[in-house]
C-alpha cells in the first residue's frame, strides 16, 4: 500500500509530460487525459486515506523510499515521501478541489486554442504540490516549492499576449524568489545545524538546539511562508495573478498553493514551538495580513481583486492560527480546509459571472444576476454565507476555532490577536456582503461594451456547474463534519500535537460576539450597498477607500523603497565602481604605465646614461658605508 | 707634508677620469680615461704599500698594470672594429639597447 | 731616503715635488678630458703618467716607476696614438653635448663622488706610515723584495695574469682580423672591370680652377663645381670632405674685381699723362 504513494506525484507529472511534449495531435484529447490523470490521483489519495484509516492513530505515516537523490559522504538527500495525517488532509484537497477544478476548466476553457497547455501547467502544478506536501525532506519539499512556484508563473503568465499578464508573472514570480531565499537558507542552516534535513530528525533535534539558530531558521520559514501565501510584506504579488484563467486563481491562488505557507509552518512546528521569537512574528504577520487584505477587499470593485483580498485575509487567519502553536496547528489546517472549498467556489462563481458577461471582471457593472444565473447565484451564496461564518456552515466552525484559540494563548498577547481576529471577522462580513449585494442584488447595471455588444447573461455550462455545487456542498458541510466531535482535532492531533489553551472567555461568549461583529459588517454593508443604488463610475471616495484600491499603497511602498532605493543604490554602487574601484584599477595602471614611460626614458640606449647611473650608484654605496660607520 | 696627500690625489685624478668617461664621445677618449682612473688607484696602492710598510700593495699595483696592458690591447682592438663597420669611433652612435 | 721610514711627515723636497707635479698632473688629468683633439689628450695622460711614475718612485716603487715609463708610457700610450692615428688624428670632437642634462648629472655624480671620496680619506685616521725601508731591505732591494712576492705568494695570480695576457693578444687578433671571403682579383681580372665601368680614363684631376692641392678637398670640375670622385673613397665616408667650391668662387669674383680695379686705374692714369 505505502508503494502507492509516489502515484500520486506520478500520475500529474506523467500528465504534465505528455500534455506539454505530446504537440498539436493531443489539442483534441488533452483535457480529458489532464482531467483524468488528476482524477487517478485523487483516487489514489481516497485508497491511501480508506488505508490509512486502518491503522491506529499514532502509526499512520506511511513512508516510501523511492531512491537515493544525493549520496554524498555527510550529505544525504534522498526521493523519498512521508504521508501521514497532515500530508493526507493537503493530499486529499489538493487532488479533489484539483480535480473539480480540472473539470470546470473543461467548459471554461473550451474556446481556448491552447487549452492543451493549459491542462498540461495545472497537471504539472498538481504534480509539484504534491510532491512538496509529501517530501519527507526540506530538500525535496524544496523542490516542489520551487515547482508550484514555476507553475503559478506559468499560468498566472497564461494568457501572455495580454502584457498586464506577462507583467504579472513576473512580478509574481520576483516576489516569490525572495520568499524562496528565505527558505533555501533555512534549510541551508539546518542543514548546518542538523546535519540533516529530514523531517524526522531535524524537528526532534529541536530540544538540543541553542534558540537563536531556530529563531533565525523561523524567521527564515517565515520569510518563505510570506512570500508563497502573500503575506505582509510580501503580499503585492497577489492581486495582480488574478491576471492568470479563473480556474488558476481557485486552484492556486485561493485553495493550495497560497497555503503552502501555512502548512510549512505547521510542518515545522516543534521548530517554531522551540522558538517563541519567530512563533511571535508569525502571529504578527498573521494579523497584519487578516486586516490588510480584509481592507483591500472592501475597496476593490473587481470581483477577482477582492476576493484575492479575502483570501490574503483568510490565510492570515491561517498563519495566525499556526503561530500560536499546538493550541492553533490544528484549526489552521481545518480554516485551511474549509477555504479551500468556499473560496474555491467563490472564485468559480466568478468565473461563471465572468463567463456570462463577456469576461467583465468589474462588479459596478454587474447587478441583479440573480436572475440570470441561478446555479451560480446559489453556490455563490452559499460560499459567501461560509466565509463570513454563517452559523453551522463551514467557516463558522473554522474560524470561531482560531478565534477562540487567539484569545486562549493567554495574556494581553491574546486580548489584542482575538480583537484583531474578530475585527477581520466584521471586515471580512462587510466585504463579502458587498461582493454579494453588488453582484446578484439591486438593479442591471451592464451597458452595450465599445463594439455595441450587450452582454447577455446566462448560466454556465454543466462542467462549470457541477464542480461549482459539489465545493458548495463542502462549503456547507465540511466544518460541521470536522468540527463536531472534535473529529478534526482528534485526526491530526497525532502530527501537530493539540493544545486547549487557556481561553479568558468561554466559547460561548466569543460565538456571540463574532455574530454580532459578523451582523454589524454584514448591515453596515447592506446600509451602503443594499439600500442605495450603486454608481457605475466608482465614487472617490475617502483617503483610506483610495489608498486600499491601491492595494494600501503596497505597490507604492515597493516602488519607492525597493525599487528606488535599489536604483539609488546600484547607481550609487556603478558610481562608486566607475570612480573608486575603476579609478584605483587604472589609476593604477596609468600611474605605472606613466612611470614606465618614464623609466623608459633613462633606458635610452647610451653607455654613458648607463655610466652616469653606475657612478651615481658607486657614489650612493660609498656615502652609505660612510654613513653606516659613522653610526 | 702628510703622504695622505697622495691619496686626496689618486682621488682627484680618479674623480676626474670618471667624469671624463661620462662626458667624452669619443671612445678612445674614454679609453684613456678609464686608464686615468687605473693609474690613480696605482698611486693609491703605492701610498698604501708605503703606509703599511710592506709590498703587497705595489704587487697589487703591478698586476693591476698587467691587467690595464690587457685591456687596452683588447679595448683598442674592438675599438678598431667598431671604427671599421661604422666608421665613427663615438660611443653615442652604439646606442642599439634603446627601447 | 730617509724620509721614507716610519715618518708621519716627508721631506720638504718631496713636498715641493709634490705640490709642483701633482699639480702638473691634474692639469694633464683635466687636459685629457677636456681637450678636442684625442691627440692632445693622449699627449696630456703621457704627461700625467710619467709625473705619476715620478710619485711611485718617490714613494719607494722604484721598480713600479719604471714600469710605468717603460710600459704605460713607453707602449701603452703609444698604442693608444697609433690607433688614434688609425681613426684620424685631424678629427677634432665636437664638446658640444647631446644627451640631455649629461654633464650635469656627471658633474654632479663626480662631485658628490670626489667630496666622499675625501670624506672617507679624512675619516680614516691614517697618521701611522710605516715607510718602506724595512720591506724593500729585506730582500735587497725594491725588486727582489716584490720578485720575492710575485714568485711566492702571488705566483698563482702571475700565472692567471699570464694566461690573461695570452688571451688578451689572441683576442686582439681575432677582433682585428678580417677573414677574406673571395678570391682576389687578378690584374686582368680588374683591367676587364675597369674597361667595363663608365670610367675608362683615370679618375678626373683637381680641376682648372683647383686652388688646393689637399687630399681632402674635391677638385673643381670646368663648371666651378666639385666633383666627389675626386677625393678619396674613405675621406668621403667618413665624411672629412672639404668643401671650398663657393670660397673658391668668391676668391675668383675678389680677383675680378681687383684686376678690374687695377686696369681702371691704369687707364686713368694713362689719360692723366696724356
Amino acid at each position: 500500500m505505502e508503494n502507492l504513494i509516489a502515484l500520486l506525484v506520478a500520475a500529474p507529472l506523467l500528465g504534465a509530460a505528455v500534455l506539454l511534449c505530446g504537440g498539436r495531435r493531443l489539442d483534441r484529447a488533452g483535457h480529458w487525459i489532464g482531467t483524468l490523470l488528476a482524477a487517478a490521483s485523487f483516487v489514489v489519495g481516497v485508497v491511501l486515506f480508506s488505508a490509512m484509516l486502518g491503522y491506529e492513530a499514532e502509526a499512520r505515516t506511511m513512508r516510501q523510499h523511492l531512491f537515493s537523490w544525493i549520496p554524498v559522504e555527510g550529505f544525504q538527500a534522498d526521493i523519498a515521501f512521508q504521508l501521514d495525517q497532515l500530508s493526507m488532509t493537503f493530499v486529499l484537497l489538493i487532488t479533489g478541489v484539483g480535480t473539480l477544478i480540472h473539470i470546470y476548466s473543461i467548459g471554461y476553457m473550451e474556446h481556448d486554442e491552447r487549452r492543451r497547455r493549459f491542462f498540461g501547467y495545472l497537471n504539472l502544478f498538481l504534480a509539484a504540490m504534491l510532491l512538496l506536501v509529501i517530501a519527507d525532506n526540506y530538500l525535496l519539499l524544496y523542490v516542489g516549492w520551487e515547482g508550484v512556484g514555476l507553475a503559478s508563473y506559468l499560468l498566472i503568465g497564461f494568457w501572455q499576449h495580454k502584457p498586464s499578464a506577462a507583467t504579472a508573472a513576473k512580478k509574481a514570480f520576483l516576489v516569490n524568489r525572495v520568499g524562496d531565499m528565505g527558505l533555501s537558507v533555512a534549510i541551508m542552516l539546518m542543514f548546518t545545524t542538523f546535519g540533516t534535513f529530514a523531517f524526522g530528525p531535524v524537528l526532534s533535534a529541536t530540544g538540543e538546539t541553542s534558540e537563536g539558530k531556530l529563531t533565525a531558521i523561523g524567521l527564515m520559514l517565515l520569510l518563505a511562508a510570506c512570500g508563497k501565501s502573500a503575506q505582509v510584506p510580501l503580499q503585492s504579488w497577489l492581486g495582480d495573478a488574478m491576471e492568470g484563467p479563473t480556474p488558476v486563481s481557485a486552484l492556486i491562488h485561493a485553495a493550495t498553493m497560497v497555503t503552502a505557507g501555512v502548512y510549512l509552518i505547521v510542518r515545522s512546528g516543534a521548530i517554531f514551538d522551540a522558538a517563541p521569537d519567530a512563533q511571535l512574528a508569525v502571529v504578527v504577520v498573521g494579523a497584519v495580513t487578516l486586516l490588510f487584505g480584509a481592507i483591500v477587499g472592501c475597496a476593490k470593485d473587481d470581483i477577482k481583486k477582492a476576493l484575492a483580498g479575502s483570501t490574503m485575509s483568510q490565510i492570515g487567519y491561517m498563519i495566525l492560527a499556526a503561530g500560536l502553536g499546538p493550541i492553533g496547528y490544528v484549526f489552521a489546517i481545518m480554516h485551511l480546509v474549509t477555504h479551500g472549498f468556499f473560496k474555491a467556489g467563490l472564485f468559480l462563481g466568478a468565473g461563471s459571472v465572468m463567463h456570462g458577461m463577456n469576461d467583465e471582471v468589474d462588479m459596478r457593472k454587474y447587478g441583479g444576476l440573480r436572475k440570470y444565473m441561478p446555479v451560480t447565484f446559489v453556490t455563490f451564496g452559499l460560499g459567501y454565507l461560509a466565509i463570513i461564518g454563517f452559523p453551522g456552515l463551514s467557516g463558522f466552525f473554522s474560524k470561531d476555532k482560531i478565534i477562540e484559540a487567539a484569545f486562549a494563548k493567554g495574556g494581553t498577547e491574546g486580548w489584542i490577536l482575538g480583537s484583531v481576529a474578530l475585527l477581520g471577522a466584521g471586515i471580512t462580513a462587510f466585504y463579502m456582503t458587498r461582493v454579494m449585494l453588488m453582484t446578484f442584488f439591486g438593479e442591471k447595471r451592464w451597458q452595450p461594451d465599445a463594439e455595441g455588444r450587450e452582454p447577455h447573461p446566462h448560466e454556465s455550462p454543466k462542467s462549470m456547474t457541477i464542480p461549482m455545487i459539489v465545493l458548495a456542498f463542502g462549503s456547507v458541510f465540511a466544518g460541521g463534519f470536522f468540527a463536531i466531535g472534535d473529529r478534526f482535532t482528534h485526526w491530526l492531533e497525532p502530527v501537530t500535537r493539540y493544545d486547549h489553551g487557556h481561553a479568558p472567555v468561554s466559547a460561548a461568549t466569543v460565538t456571540g460576539a463574532t455574530m454580532v461583529v459578523l451582523l454589524a459588517g454584514a448591515a453596515l454593508a447592506w446600509a451602503m450597498y443594499g439600500r442605495r443604488p450603486i454608481p457605475v463610475v466608482a465614487p472617490r471616495g475617502s483617503l483610506l477607500t483610495r489608498a486600499a484600491r491601491r492595494d494600501l499603497l503596497q505597490d507604492d511602498f515597493n516602488h519607492v523603497v525597493l525599487v528606488r532605493g535599489g536604483e539609488h543604490l546600484t547607481r550609487s554602487l556603478v558610481y562608486v565602481d566607475h570612480s573608486l574601484v575603476d579609478g584605483v584599477v587604472n589609476g593604477t595602471a596609468a600611474s605605472f604605465g606613466g612611470l614606465s614611460g618614464r623609466l623608459r626614458k633613462l633606458q635610452n640606449g647610451y653607455a654613458r646614461t648607463y655610466a652616469v647611473s653606475m657612478f651615481g650608484g658607486t657614489a650612493v654605496l660609498i656615502a652609505a658605508t660612510l654613513l653606516m660607520r659613522a653610526v | 707634508m702628510n703622504p695622505v696627500n697622495y691619496l686626496y690625489l689618486a682621488a682627484l685624478l680618479f674623480t676626474i677620469g670618471a667624469s671624463g668617461v661620462l662626458v667624452r664621445r669619443n671612445a678612445i677618449v674614454v679609453f684613456m680615461c678609464v686608464e686615468l682612473m687605473l693609474n690613480a688607484c696605482n698611486l693609491a696602492l703605492v701610498t698604501f704599500s708605503r703606509m703599511h710598510g710592506n709590498l703587497d700593495g705595489q704587487i697589487v699595483a703591478f698586476f693591476t698594470m698587467v691587467v690595464a696592458a690587457a685591456e687596452v690591447v683588447v679595448g683598442l682592438a674592438i675599438i678598431v672594429s667598431l671604427f671599421r663597420s661604422r666608421h665613427s669611433a663615438s660611443v653615442d652612435d652604439a646606442s642599439l639597447m634603446k627601447l | 731616503m730617509t724620509g721614507l721610514a716610519a715618518a708621519a711627515t716627508t721631506s720638504t723636497g718631496e713636498a715641493v715635488q709634490f705640490w709642483i707635479l701633482g699639480t702638473v698632473a691634474v692639469i694633464g688629468a683635466l687636459s685629457t678630458v677636456l681637450l678636442k683633439r684625442a691627440v692632445h689628450s693622449a699627449l696630456s695622460l703621457a704627461g700625467t703618467m710619467i709625473i705619476l711614475a715620478v710619485f711611485y718612485l718617490a714613494n719607494g716603487a722604484y721598480f713600479l716607476g719604471v714600469v710605468q715609463v717603460v710600459v704605460y708610457t713607453g707602449a701603452i700610450m703609444m698604442l693608444f696614438l697609433f690607433v688614434v692615428m688609425l681613426v684620424g688624428v685631424t678629427a677634432a670632437d665636437s664638446l658640444k653635448e647631446t644627451l640631455k642634462g649629461q654633464r650635469w648629472l656627471a658633474l654632479g655624480c663626480g662631485l658628490g663622488f670626489g667630496i666622499l671620496l675625501a670624506a672617507g680619506i679624512g675619516s680614516a685616521s691614517l697618521n701611522n706610515f710605516n715607510g718602506l725601508g724595512a720591506a724593500n731591505a729585506a730582500h735587497g732591494g725594491n725588486v727582489e723584495g716584490l720578485a720575492n712576492l710575485i714568485f711566492t705568494k702571488y705566483v698563482f695570480a702571475f700565472e692567471i695574469t699570464g694566461a690573461l695576457l695570452i688571451t688578451a693578444t689572441v683576442g686582439a687578433m681575432v677582433l682585428t682580423h678580417r677573414e677574406r671571403t673571395e678570391r682576389a682579383k687578378t690584374q686582368r681580372e680588374m683591367s676587364e672591370e675597369r674597361v667595363r665601368s663608365s670610367h675608362l680614363p683615370p679618375l678626373p684631376a683637381p680641376g682648372v680652377y683647383a686652388r688646393h692641392n689637399a687630399v681632402d678637398i674635391a677638385g673643381l670640375l670646368p663648371d666651378g663645381t666639385p666633383s666627389e670622385l675626386t677625393v678619396m673613397q674613405t675621406l668621403r665616408r667618413r665624411g672629412q670632405m672639404r668643401d671650398v667650391s663657393n670660397e673658391a668662387l668668391a676668391d675668383l669674383k675678389a680677383l675680378e674685381q681687383r684686376s678690374e680695379a687695377r686696369l681702371g686705374r691704369d687707364n686713368d692714369e694713362e689719360e692723366v699723362a696724356k
